[in-house]
């Protein structure tokens, strides 16, 4: 490995106390106007505005707290935290973290976006409906779809409108009775067994072999019971499943649909499309993969696609184009109804239409491109390293991330995946993602280190793990304590989250329990 | 506070297997093995597991029983053992195992920790029951108990999270297993189930063990004894056999149930208990008509799923019921626990054992199933 100096780095670190027991009595963030009396004759007083039920009758007990200490109380908690772009996120895999541009922040914070009311008339949104129009038929070139919604509120969602869409279409064909089980496999995101549990079918697992989803598995179970199947590639071990046509025509040849989680197509986008492997429906996280900031950092959209087949159940409403207008088609009797309130997360929407125009396919291609051979440098470095393996069809490459595991280090030193993590944090970068449940491997960890970042960021991350498992050699005792140099010690003691009299995550809660 | 360690060596398992004894157990056997030359490996296995733990020993206090029963071990390994109870040297036996298992309990400890095999399981649960938390260090021939780590290292890792969170780290139930060793020899396998000790989870299956709210073994059960009974159909006799897994769905039906036997319901109501292969038969015989299913799970590390712990479930019992008619259900950690390998079917009839071959349903939770492989 290369010789990388590793940042000297502290955390701030400050006594904050909770925004709820700031402030003193009086003081405001905002003096709101009065309402000017002219407007009051004519629309009403506010009293009279907001019906009588909807009214308190008592002010709500919430801090008041002038607008610099709010912020500055915001601002120490994301400086203790490490915020946005302060660290190396490499580590989050399966969450495509990568650095989006803030060119696009300019314009979702533009007056044309935020001035936009979801209540306005039809004709008066022409320019955020072409937005969301355009976007769509993106979408279904990258994908190979012919229909698609921008409604959903992130990937799980996504899914569980598949599931719905899924009942609402063997419903409709009398089969609904029969034809209750979705299928998932092993190493696809778990939303993909619980949303269609949630939807009310009963859900099975399929096995692996040698980290493939296994065929003959499927080819077992397939029946008149079979509704759908549900899964992704590749799958979170980094592993495209090469017969992934065999497992959609196996599924239609028992006469079900077959859904595609796309959650991981950060290295596949441009690329292959999940119309050519038999997909009747997929979606992207516009959020990960076309560069909506994810997770904590920036409200999330699944966007949900699927043939001209189940085009009819989609959620309303539906962006559509009409002698030159645009329309929002709530007119769709079979759909599924709604599933979010007004259009969806528009933001996200308009971030990833900036970032595809932006990009261009070329530029969605070479990103995807990018994306593993960045994974492909770091699994070149993280291989050095003693004690770090990943499981499964060797010799066979992997894609945009993989889960790795520290099993060897953990029997070696006694410390996993969890020690090194509590350590590498001191290092002045974001901590790591282990694994969804169950860890099939074990001691596992996760990174994926997106097209954004540089050769430098890849080593700079690769060092601080392998410094961290050298520590777990040589000075053990560096380890056992970690992290040093991180706002918050390790916590001992997490007895707490399993006593529910103990949990408070609500302030009344805390009130309740703490404050008697 | 420390914590306080309790340690047994059975210093003669281990000498049957490589001189081709299948297992140690028994006087004649045990002379004879020293005979072919036989030497002990468990003394060799415990300083493997001491060597690691001797990172440890200022948050341990190490009791053990004299001499090669733990303390030369010990001793070897650079650690300071409390000595209690006392024993002929070279001359001991499975009582020695039972006599230390239960002083080792009343000196307090904390952790019990054994080497040997299937007999030394057997001789600790006959002692302490499922009164006292153990972790097996894998030392003897034949081991088909649940409750040994996988190799040495792994079982002194668990007893370092052990001593890392005392009274916080997961347990589960693990199976106590032996086979009878005389018949093994004539080449008939039968393994019993002779019980069940508390043990820590060998794998974390997330990040339970340190950030808490670990689904444990019993949540999980629960959840599959609530799909099995939603789907429980009126006047069908199930066979419901032994395990924890299938006695968490007595127990959500308020009956009582044989923990090692077979148990027979109908309409959610016990109608026999701890039935044997006749017994069974003559039920079949008593109700020509009524369509029975078997309940059952999968023993932990070794996958068994018929002809292990369930013999009552002869190869006729399967047949009449019927391949189709048969409930697996299984927790996930012991699915993992099998480190892919398949689930095993050994009824003692082959062309049985191979039509249960292939794929099967197991039920792992409420509405969900896993599929997992078989092999005879």
């Amino acid at each position: 490995m290369k010789n990388i100096k590793l940042k000297k780095y502290h955390a701030p670190k400050y006594d904050e106390p909770l925004i709820m027991e700031m402030g003193v009595k009086g003081q405001r963030g905002i003096m709101i106007p009065q309402v000017d009396k002219e407007i009051e004759n004519t629309v009403g007083t506010l009293e009279d505005l907001i019906p009588a039920k909807a009214q308190r009758k008592k002010a709500p007990a919430l801090p008041e707290i002038d607008q610099y200490h709010t912020l500055m109380h915001y601002l120490r908690l994301s400086q203790m935290t490490l915020g946005m772009e302060t660290g190396i996120d490499i580590g989050e895999g399966t969450c495509t973290m990568k650095y989006s541009p803030k060119v696009n922040e300019e314009l979702v914070r533009s007056p044309q976006m935020t001035d936009v009311h979801p209540l306005q008339p039809e004709k008066t949104l022409q320019g955020i409906l072409e937005i969301a129009y355009d976007l769509r038929n993106y979408l279904k070139a990258i994908s190979g779809m012919d229909e698609f919604s921008l409604q959903t509120g992130g990937g799980a969602h996504a899914t569980y409108i598949n599931a719905c869409v899924t009942r609402k279409y063997f419903q409709d064909r009398g089969e609904l009775g029969t034809r209750n089980e979705v299928i998932t496999t092993q190493f696809t995101h778990p939303c993909n067994a619980a949303t269609p549990s949630t939807a009310g079918f009963k859900v099975i697992i399929l096995p692996h072999k040698n980290g493939y989803p296994d065929l003959d598995g499927l080819k077992s179970i397939v029946s008149e019971r079979t509704a759908a199947i549900h899964m992704t590639n590749p799958e979170d071990t980094g592993l495209y499943n090469p017969l992934v046509a065999e497992f959609t025509k196996v599924v239609h040849d028992a006469g079900g649909l077959c859904f595609y989680d796309q959650a991981n197509a950060n290295g596949i986008m441009g690329v292959a499309r999940a119309r050519e492997a038999g997909f009747d429906a997929c979606h992207f996280n516009l959020h990960k993969t076309f560069s909506s900031p994810h997770g904590c950092e920036g409200p999330a959209a699944g966007a949900y696609g699927c043939t001209e087949a189940l085009a009819a159940y989609l959620p309303v409403p539906v962006v559509t184009r009409l002698s030159d207008a645009y329309h929002l088609d709530f007119d769709r009797p079979k759909s599924i109804g709604k599933v979010r309130s007004f259009f969806g997360n528009l933001p996200a929407v308009l971030r990833a239409y900036a970032w595809i125009r932006s990009m261009g396919p070329k530029g969605i291609k070479t990103a995807a491109e990018i994306s593993i051979l960045n994974n492909q440098y770091l699994e070149h470095l993280l291989s050095q390293i003693d004690g770090i393996s990943y499981p499964y069809a060797e010799g066979k490459p992997r894609f945009e991330q993989i889960r790795y595991s520290m099993e060897k280090l953990k029997e070696e030193t006694g410390f996993g995946s969890h020690e090194i993590q509590n350590r590498i944090v001191d290092f002045g970068i974001q901590s790591y993602w282990l694994s969804h449940h169950p860890y099939v491997v074990p001691e596992p960890f996760t990174p994926e280190p997106c097209e954004t970042y540089s050769k430098e960021d890849i080593e700079y991350w690769a060092t601080a793990i392998e410094q961290a498992c050298k520590e777990a050699r040589e000075t053990p005792e560096v380890i056992e304590s970690a992290p040093h140099n991180q706002a918050i010690h390790q916590i001992k003691d997490f007895s707490q989250a399993e006593d529910a009299d103990r949990w408070a995550i609500t302030w009344r809660a805390y009130k309740k329990k703490y404050k008697k | 506070m420390k914590t306080k360690i309790g340690l047994i060596v059975n210093p003669v398992a281990g000498m049957g297997g490589r001189v081709g004894l299948k297992g140690s157990d028994g006087k004649k056997i045990h002379k004879m093995a020293l005979t072919l030359g036989a030497i002990p490996v468990s003394p060799e296995r415990t300083c493997e597991a001491l060597n690691v733990l001797s990172g440890i020993q200022n948050k341990i206090e190490l009791f053990t029983y004299p001499g090669e029963m733990g303390q030369d071990e010990a001793i070897l390994c650079g650690l300071s053992p409390i000595v209690i109870g006392s024993i002929r040297k070279g001359k001991t036996t499975p009582e020695d195992t039972k006599k230390a298992a239960r002083d080792l309990e009343k000196a307090g400890v904390d952790l019990l920790v054994f080497t040997g095999g299937d007999g030394t399981a057997r001789n600790v649960y006959d002692a302490v029951s499922e009164r006292l938390t153990v972790i097996g260090i894998p030392g003897g021939v034949k081991i088909h108990s649940g409750v040994y780590a996988a190799n040495p290292v792994k079982a002194a890792r668990l007893v370092m999270d052990f001593v890392a969170s005392p009274g916080k780290i997961a347990l589960q139930t693990a199976e106590v297993m032996d086979i009878d060793e005389e018949l093994v020899r004539h080449d008939k396998v039968s393994a019993k189930l002779y019980g069940y000790m508390k043990v820590p989870y060998e794998r974390g299956l997330n990040q339970s063990s340190k950030a808490g709210s670990n689904p444990r073994d019993e949540v999980f059960q629960d959840e599959i004894a609530s799909d099995v009974i939603h789907n429980m159909e009126p006047d069908i006799i199930y066979l419901v056999s032994a395990g924890t897994t299938t006695k968490a769905v007595m127990d959500k039906l308020k009956v009582e149930s044989t923990l090692l036997g077979i148990d027979a319901l109908k309409n959610k109501q016990l109608i026999s208990a701890n039935l044997n292969e006749l017994e069974i038969l003559e039920l079949f015989a008593r109700e020509p008509e009524t369509p029975f299913k078997i309940i059952i799970t999968a023993i932990g590390r070794q996958g068994f799923i018929f002809g292990r712990g369930n013999q009552q479930l002869s190869p006729s019992v399967i047949r009449r019921v019927g391949k189709e008619n048969v409930i697996l259900i299984a927790t996930i950690n012991k699915i993992l626990s099998l480190n892919e390998e398949p689930f095993l079917v050994d009824t003692g009839d082959p062309e049985l054992d191979k039509e249960l071959e292939g794929y099967i349903r197991v039920t792992t939770g409420f509405g969900k199933q896993h599929i997992y492989k078989v092999s005879a």
